[in-house]
């Protein structure tokens, strides 16, 4: 019988050994594993009881941590003007998850960046509470205001981009339809889910994309810009050359007929310069200037611009489209005018008029002003760094000269403000017809001001409008936000 | 004899001194929970820790009397251990508004004077062997009492409660001691038959089915435990509890194949039968799975569990520091993750040394003891322990289904710490047995000592309590 309890003894003690391997491989061995598991929420919850720092405008918080007694958490995540900054921001919620900005600069907010490690250290031993830093964003509040308010319709799928050209610095960044994050950042996991259900309805909108870097859409003939200037460099035209402009050009290799805008001026010369194709936004050259410039051509201009490229400003920007791989001659062409395959981000179009304005040099664009410690220490100040260089001096210079035609005498003549020389691109690109054949289409117009020094780039864009009304409608919010950015 | 015996010793003095340690383990953890927390005054932690001291000391005082020479080590183990399951679930309380500690303060309490009654009733354990019979049928109307109408009661999902004056109470916690008894009464009685009679089977000797019969009772006890009550932590248990007796009494591993494959057949029959079975096993396989997660009743409790475990890390979030309260039930099935998740790796690996230690003592007191019936209690009592242990720690971290089994004497639950506060009194009064000095040389006996000064209607009082 000893024998037998003996060995129930080892039996046991075998047992109690392999219950310690298991927590040892839970706790241990297998610990980093459990914490970054996606259903691990534990890391959110502390988050959601410390002060997580403010995101600021002008000095001013948009985003920041409050206390509450909801009986949850210490804090409840509060947005102010939630509708002018929602695709900025995000939202920090528990049920819906951290988006946008809020992710991004997580590291600050939270207070667990590296370079925060005194200040934890400090709270440490002073048993303080370890706060998060403030970030400062580069957004004009006023600017930002304006943008939103030039956009007659809500409902309308618009974004405004107003940036530095010299600088890279976003001083606004608004798009329609929007949201109020703070319904989002609610606590109560049921009632989060209630008004992510009510904010998905809303049609155009999707609350993890921001569209001024996420929505990546045909640019028509705003691109034209870049082909422009593929087309100079590639030394077979200046900008004096004659070009032919005829009504209707065969796409190569194909039937399909390429033609000029309707009631457009262009028929008026079926031999053109640089100058009158730009300013009135002629089609057919382009099925010349395309086959000049061929597949490498373009690869490389496009890749110059950004095309294809990792950015973060800091949130993710969904690298813009130009595939040359596998493309045929009219296909080429038709992407040449910002047609097919080719799909740009708003921020894109933007960054193209920034390349125009800074003598070809594209400044990376950036929304993070400074980041503030919690005893008000700057703790990080980005430079202005470069991007890219996109083409050259001489050629930027001579794009900021076509780019005046369609201001003075051409397609984009309802953005000229008097007194401030704007330069500009619009565009247009056809996505369907409605069923009465009122064609839908993207509208565009990006482009610079004053020409002599130029201060911001201004880009719009409208999604899915009737032709009329995104013609109309993108002049008119150009010219608001120049008015706005000039005080005229 | 050529064995020289050192003269037994009665080491209630070091009894003392680390009965004082570990009153000292649990006070600090009871004052860090306290401390970390923003409850002004402790005046909770000195009222709590003077209970328990109190409480202590009446088992030391009453061993000092009646059983002088048991093991040193049982009952401080007990205490800490007692102690650190009151400051977690003390813990728990301050996080979540509650006042559980005060309950399970007053249920150590009595589970404390009841196990004094035991040490002053029994004295001699070897009285409990008349009572095999009544043990077995008492272990049957515990068992059954839950499913009366309107005195058993559902808790989560499991019938295996009955409320009594507004005290939900677990019947079948007590069943593990009686049914313990039984089997150690049985089986010192008829281990000569159930070993010789019988035919050989090849290698397998199998016992005439009448000596048996009781045993199959049992058995079966325990299949309808799992079936009706949906309790898979007691019926797995009393399987167990059912094994070991047998292989302890018979020393042949025949019988434990017999016995596992019993289990895997009640095993299978549970699995293909039954919902909650197959429900408990598939949150198992696949408890990180989003959906099983979300579900009702589905993995979030086990996966919590882990998520706390896996934040405490080596070294733990210290007490009051982490968030234990985050995880369902955590501080009676889940106080394991708790202390996993405060104390860290280390704080758990001391907790979980402390139970193997007891549950060792516990055998101890088995290989001693000087009479069958007494080695069979108490092998049965110890590895009643050791099994709840390595079930619910098995259980919390993924290794096998997780049961409702309770932690000893850490869980918040008052059944389970009277029963096992009445275990530890039996072992302590095995121990003094196999430790006291011998009167003259006898040698392993199944006789029982002539019952001093109690008589036979208090005794039965005494186990019916």
């Amino acid at each position: 019988m000893n024998h037998a309890i003996k060995r129930v003894w080892v039996a046991l003690t075998v047992l109690f050994i392999i219950c310690l391997g298991g927590l040892s491989y839970i706790q241990f061995f297998n610990a980093e594993t459990l914490n970054d598991n996606a259903l691990n929420k534990r890391q959110l919850f502390r988050e959601f009881d410390l002060p997580r720092g403010a995101i600021l405008v002008d000095g001013k918080p948009i985003a920041e941590s409050v206390e509450t007694d909801d009986g949850q958490f210490n804090y409840q995540r509060k947005y102010t003007d939630p509708e002018l900054y929602a695709h900025l921001t995000g939202y920090y919620s528990l049920a819906n998850g951290t988006t946008q900005l809020e992710s991004k600069l997580n590291d600050w907010l939270t207070g667990t960046s590296s370079d925060l490690l005194y200040d934890r250290l400090a709270a440490m031993f002073t048993g303080k509470q370890a706060e998060g830093a403030s970030v400062q964003l580069t957004i004009d509040g006023k600017l930002q205001q304006a943008a939103y308010d030039a956009i007659p319709d809500k409902s309308m799928r618009a974004t405004v981009i107003v940036s530095e050209p010299k600088t890279g610095k976003i001083r606004a960044m608004v798009s329609t339809p929007t949201y109020d994050t703070n319904l989002l950042a609610v606590h109560s996991t049921t009632q989060a889910a209630k008004n992510a259900k009510k904010i998905s309805e809303i049609d155009g909108l999707s609350q993890y994309v921001n569209p001024a870097i996420g929505n990546l859409v045909a640019p028509g003939s705003s691109f034209k810009i870049i082909s422009t200037v593929a087309a100079l460099e590639s030394g077979k035209f200046n900008m004096t050359t004659p070009i032919k402009n005829p009504m209707k050009a065969t796409l190569p290799g194909t039937n399909t007929q390429l033609s000029n805008f309707g009631q457009g001026i262009c028929g008026r010369r079926s031999e053109a310069d640089l100058a009158f194709i730009f300013a009135q936004s002629c089609n057919t050259p382009f099925v010349e200037m395309s086959q000049a410039i061929g597949n490498e051509g373009f690869a490389d201009v496009t890749e110059r611009f950004g095309f294809g490229q990792q950015l973060e400003i800091p949130q993710s920007v969904t690298p813009s489209v130009f595939p040359t791989n596998d493309v045929t001659a009219d296909q080429l062409a038709q992407m040449a005018i910002g047609q097919f395959n080719n799909k740009v981000t708003p921020l894109q179009m933007n960054m193209t008029a920034m390349a125009i304005a800074n003598d070809g040099v594209i400044m990376k664009p950036n929304m993070v002003e400074k980041v503030i410690a919690p005893d008000l220490r700057v703790i990080e100040q980005p430079k202005p760094e470069k991007f890219s260089t996109a083409t050259s001096p001489e050629i930027a210079k001579d794009l900021k000269e076509l780019m005046k035609g369609p201001v003075q005498s051409g397609t984009a003549m309802n953005a000229r403000v008097p007194g401030v020389d704007l330069r500009a691109k619009t565009g247009t690109a056809q996505v369907r017809n409605l069923d009465d054949g009122t064609p839908i289409v993207n509208s565009w117009i990006t482009g610079f001001a004053p020409a002599d020094d130029p201060q911001v780039a201004i880009t719009v864009t409208l999604e899915q409008v009737d032709y009329n009304t995104g013609h109309n409608t993108a002049g008119a919010i150009m010219k608001k936000m120049v008015e706005a950015v000039f005080n005229k | 004899m050529t064995d020289v015996q050192t003269a037994p010793v009665p080491r209630r003095n070091l009894e003392l001194l680390l009965l004082l340690l570990a009153l000292c383990v649990g006070g600090s953890a009871f004052f860090l929970v306290g401390s970390a927390s923003e409850v002004s005054d402790n005046k909770n932690f000195i009222i709590q820790m003077s209970i328990m001291t109190f409480l202590a000391l009446i088992i030391h005082v009453l061993l000092r009397i009646f059983a002088k020479y048991a093991d040193p080590v049982i009952l401080p183990i007990t205490v800490a251990l007692n102690s650190l399951g009151l400051a977690m679930i003390h813990r728990i309380d301050i996080a979540k508004g509650t006042s559980q500690s005060a309950r399970q303060l007053m249920w150590t309490a009595i589970a404390v004077v009841v196990a004094g009654i035991v040490l002053w009733a029994v004295k001699d354990h070897r009285i409990l062997r008349k009572f095999t019979y009544i043990a077995l049928l008492v272990s049957i109307v515990l068992l059954l009492l839950p499913l009366i109408p309107k005195l058993g009661v559902t808790i989560n999902g499991a019938r295996i409660w009955i409320r009594i004056a507004g005290f939900s109470l677990q019947p079948g916690e007590l069943a593990k001691i009686t049914l313990s008894i039984f089997f150690a009464g049985y089986l010192s009685s008829n281990r000569d038959l159930i070993l010789m009679a019988g035919r050989k089977f090849g290698p397998l000797q199998l016992p005439r089915m009448r000596d048996m019969a009781p045993m199959v009772i049992a058995w079966l006890l325990s299949i309808g435990v799992l079936v009706i009550q949906r309790d898979l932590g007691s019926a797995i248990l009393f399987f167990g509890l059912f094994i070991l007796m047998i292989y302890v009494a018979t020393s042949r591993i025949s019988w434990v194949l017999i016995g596992l494959s019993m289990v895997a057949a009640g095993g299978i029959f549970a699995y293909t039968t039954m919902d909650h079975v197959q429900r408990r096993v598939n949150v198992w396989l696949n408890a990180f799975d989003p959906e099983i997660y979300q579900a009702r009743g589905g993995s979030a409790q086990i996966v919590e569990g882990l998520f706390g475990m896996a934040d405490g890390g080596l070294f733990g979030t210290g007490l009051g520091g982490g968030s234990p309260y985050r995880v369902p039930l955590a501080n009676s099935d889940m106080i394991i993750a708790s202390f996993g998740e405060e104390i860290g790796l280390i704080g758990v690996t001391a907790i979980v040394l402390l139970f193997l230690l007891l549950v060792s003592r516990g055998l101890r007191a088995a290989l001693g003891s000087r009479d069958t019936f007494g080695k069979l209690l108490a092998s049965g009592l110890a590895f009643t322990l050791g099994l709840q242990c390595v079930v619910i720690i098995g259980g919390v971290t993924r290794l096998i289904p997780l049961t409702g089994l309770a932690t000893p004497f850490m869980a918040a639950g008052g059944s389970s710490l009277l029963a096992n506060w009445i275990i530890i009194a039996l072992l302590l009064l095995i121990s003094h047995n196999a430790r006291r000095p011998m009167a003259g040389a006898v040698g392993p006996t199944d006789e029982i000592a002539t019952p001093k000064s109690s008589t036979l209607k208090e005794r039965l009082a005494v186990i019916k309590h």
